[in-house]
């Protein structure tokens, strides 16, 4: 079907090359407009219950993802045992359910709230209505079609890395239900929003924090004399 | 040694009339933009009171500053890993109903108000929303003791002092406030500083002013929480912090920061201190009762030929080495030990000092008359002898000043009476007798000292009261560039406004 081709073949490279190419650029040359944009000043209580939640369950989710591509056989052996399969799939339902909860509250937060909506953009309500619909088909996906982190390990894992060797096996994916196939095309679509949006700040996770000393004193002028050895003007 | 300047401002609170004029001449310069309505980069604030943002010293609650266990000396707020883990929420961060809800007015009813019988008005309408709102708390809500049940008697500097005198402080005879004018202290141990996990704020090697890069910043807010003094802020439209820059496109122009040129009581110095980085970490990891002892031991004596010659090794210019040797700082500060930072005991270091206020004449109720509280035995009505005493009491300042060490406060305060004591006994009566003498000397002073004290006190010209050096940005512009590219890309390019991102 010319719509698998578009979707699974071409639709994810545009993506890639949007996110990659676009987040340089703006690292680069804008980096006054890469900013979590955090809006706890203004609001905090719903935002306790909304960014805690969402933010540690969708980053938990994601890691199992990653999980599950990087050591697809690693997953396959633990989830021989059905008990660890139970396990593993109620622990990501649940972790989906949390980080769902923390959407919505954070939807119901940013058109409720004044002062929220005061700062409120369009692309901040269409990031949440990506993430959103990015979680829900998940936890659905999770409901109706259980064991996804088995059969996850023999679709997507290859497919994806497919994906990386520019030989795109659409007919892997062709098959799916239309509510993974969804899950997957809005994934792609967050990957091309990604750099126009607040969502860039995901790659702005301080690491460095954990190594560099606690403080940072900039010399503006150099040393004299040093100064003079690396700039030897009028020689 | 590892000489370092940084430029300093001295307050003179007994000076100081509270107008706020340095407040408004700062907000005119820097914050008078959207986003930055609520920030006051320089505040004044009435003590005792709750001050702005409401509360700031309470630390149980906001997580400023450093905590020092006998060994190690740790962030309040997050260790690193800790400061990660809470970057989705920052429990300790104020929300904006602590410093007050921006708002204007809508002035055009006043004009387009149809015909009636009552007179127009013009209602409130928030700075955020844009909506009209009901005015709860404002800049100095608490100004001059205003609702003082409520603000100045919950001031936390109140805590370890005795009931009595509390009770006292609240009767209306005894009533007595001050004010305290604040910006953001420049730290030599910022707290702000060591919390950014984006590593976007820094301290300036060659004058110590402490600046965001708000290129870097990625409003992780942690700063705001961690500085003790609360002079971080978060501006919630272009979602970056912001905090007081101390006017240095002025400084290094020559011109003196914008509140001390506008302070209408002439109680800001501006002036650069030495200081030995190498021994910052005995000034801050000292018990309480010494922090005092150990500031003023950081800042050298730029008259010391050791000094001179392990700053110019620095690359410090032999300007900056003068006006270190001119500056009222070194003077109050290091010289005659009048002026303090405020609560040493965050152990930020602080680089902003104070000379604590006198207080008013006591007097007392006899018969249904005021009189002064002056018996045969004292020797002076301003109370040189029961400093403790004073409508202000040596406690509170202490908890202010000198992080609860009392007698360093004394001898500040017995020092400030000489002076006056001193300077009326030669002015009033016309002559210096013995027993004159000896209270200076009691003060741990001297005539020529005093003198000098009440000449830069209250006849400082400009020059006097700020020595800013030549900033020689030349020669940093020459460390990265060259100076004929530089010259030759000045006022082109594109400049990108400061607007939210997406």
């Amino acid at each position: 079907m010319i719509w698998d081709t578009i979707f699974f073949a071409i639709l994810p490279y545009i993506a890639l090359t949007l996110a990659i190419a676009v987040t340089i650029y703006r690292s680069i040359y804008r980096p006054f407009t890469v900013s979590s944009l955090s809006s706890q000043l203004l609001e905090r209580k719903k935002l306790y219950w909304g960014s805690i939640s969402f933010h540690y369950g969708i980053i938990l989710v994601l890691l199992g993802h990653l999980l599950a591509l990087l050591l697809p056989r690693g997953l396959l052996l633990w989830n021989a045992v059905p008990i660890r399969l139970y396990l593993l799939e109620l622990t990501g339902l649940a972790l989906g359910i949390w980080a769902l909860a923390g959407l919505s509250i954070l939807l119901w937060r940013r058109l409720s709230e004044k002062r929220v909506r005061a700062v409120t953009t369009p692309m901040d309500l269409v990031v949440l209505i990506i993430v959103i619909i990015s979680a829900l088909t998940g936890v659905l996906i999770a409901t109706l079609y259980r064991f996804g982190t088995s059969w996850f390990t023999v679709i997507f894992t290859p497919y994806i890395l497919s994906l990386f060797v520019f030989q795109p096996k659409v007919n892997l994916v062709a098959p799916l239900p239309w509510l993974i196939k969804l899950h997957v095309i809005n994934f792609f679509i967050m990957l091309a929003v990604f750099p126009f949006s607040r969502l860039i700040h995901i790659i702005t996770y301080p690491l460095g924090y954990l190594v560099r000393p606690w403080q940072i004193v900039i010399k503006n002028r150099e040393v004299q004399g040093t100064s003079k050895l690396l700039h030897p003007q009028g020689e | 040694m590892n000489v370092r300047a940084h430029m300093s401002m001295l307050f003179h609170l007994d000076k100081c009339i509270g107008c706020h004029t340095c407040s408004v001449a700062c907000k005119n310069l820097w914050t008078d933009r959207k986003g930055a309505e609520y920030m006051w980069w320089n505040n004044v604030e009435t003590i005792p009171g709750a001050g702005y943002p409401t509360q700031w010293q309470d630390q149980q609650r906001y997580r400023g500053g450093w905590e020092w266990d006998g060994e190690t000396l740790r962030l309040r707020l997050h260790s690193k890993a800790g400061g990660l883990m809470k970057l989705f929420y920052n429990p300790a961060l104020p929300e904006l109903d602590n410093y007050y809800e921006p708002f204007t007015f809508r002035y055009q009813d006043l004009f387009n108000a149809p015909a009636g019988d009552d007179q127009p008005t013009a209602i409130p309408i928030s700075k955020i929303t844009g909506e009209p709102m009901e005015i709860k708390t404002g800049p100095n809500w608490d100004d001059d003791l205003g609702g003082s049940n409520t603000y100045a008697w919950n001031d936390q500097n109140f805590a370890n002092l005795p009931e009595t005198v509390r009770v006292q402080m609240q009767e209306l005879e005894r009533v007595v406030f001050n004010y305290l004018p604040r910006i953001c202290n420049h730290c030599l141990n910022p707290a702000c500083v060591a919390a950014c996990p984006s590593g976007a704020i820094y301290k300036r090697a060659e004058d110590g002013v402490v600046l965001v890069n708000e290129n870097k910043c990625r409003a992780w807010r942690m700063c705001i929480a961690a500085c003790p003094y609360k002079k971080v802020y978060y501006n919630w439209s272009t979602g970056k912090s912001e905090k007081c820059i101390l006017c240095f496109p002025r400084l290094e122009t020559g011109q003196a920061t914008a509140c001390a040129h506008s302070c209408v009581g002439r109680i800001r110095y501006l002036g650069v201190l030495l200081y030995d980085a190498d021994r910052l970490p005995q000034t801050a990891m000292v018990r309480d009762g010494e922090l005092i002892d150990a500031h003023r031991d950081v800042i050298l004596d730029p008259f010391d030929p050791q000094v001179i010659e392990a700053a110019r090794a620095n690359g410090i210019e032999d300007s900056w080495i003068s006006a270190a040797q001119d500056s009222p700082a070194y003077k109050f500060v290091k010289l005659w030990k009048l002026a303090l930072p405020l609560h040493p005991e965050y152990r930020t270091i602080p680089m902003m000092y104070y000379i604590p206020p006198l207080s008013p004449i006591v007097s007392v109720i006899e018969e249904e008359l005021y009189r002064l509280d002056v018996s045969e035995d004292i020797r002076d009505f301003e109370l040189f002898d029961r400093v403790e005493a004073a409508r202000i009491p040596i406690q509170y300042l202490a908890n202010l000043f000198s992080a609860g060490n009392g007698t360093i406060i004394e001898a500040i305060i017995r020092k400030l009476l000489a002076v006056r004591i001193y300077m009326r006994r030669k002015t009033v009566d016309g002559v210096i007798d013995e027993k004159t003498l000896a209270l200076l000397e009691e003060a741990g002073t001297n005539a020529e000292e005093v003198e000098a004290i009440y000449k830069l006190t209250t006849q400082p010209n400009m020059a006097d009261a700020f020595v800013i050096p030549q900033y020689h940005r030349e020669s940093a512009i020459e460390a990265w560039n060259d100076p004929l590219v530089h010259k030759g890309e000045t006022g082109l390019g594109y400049i990108q406004p400061p607007h939210r991102g997406e």
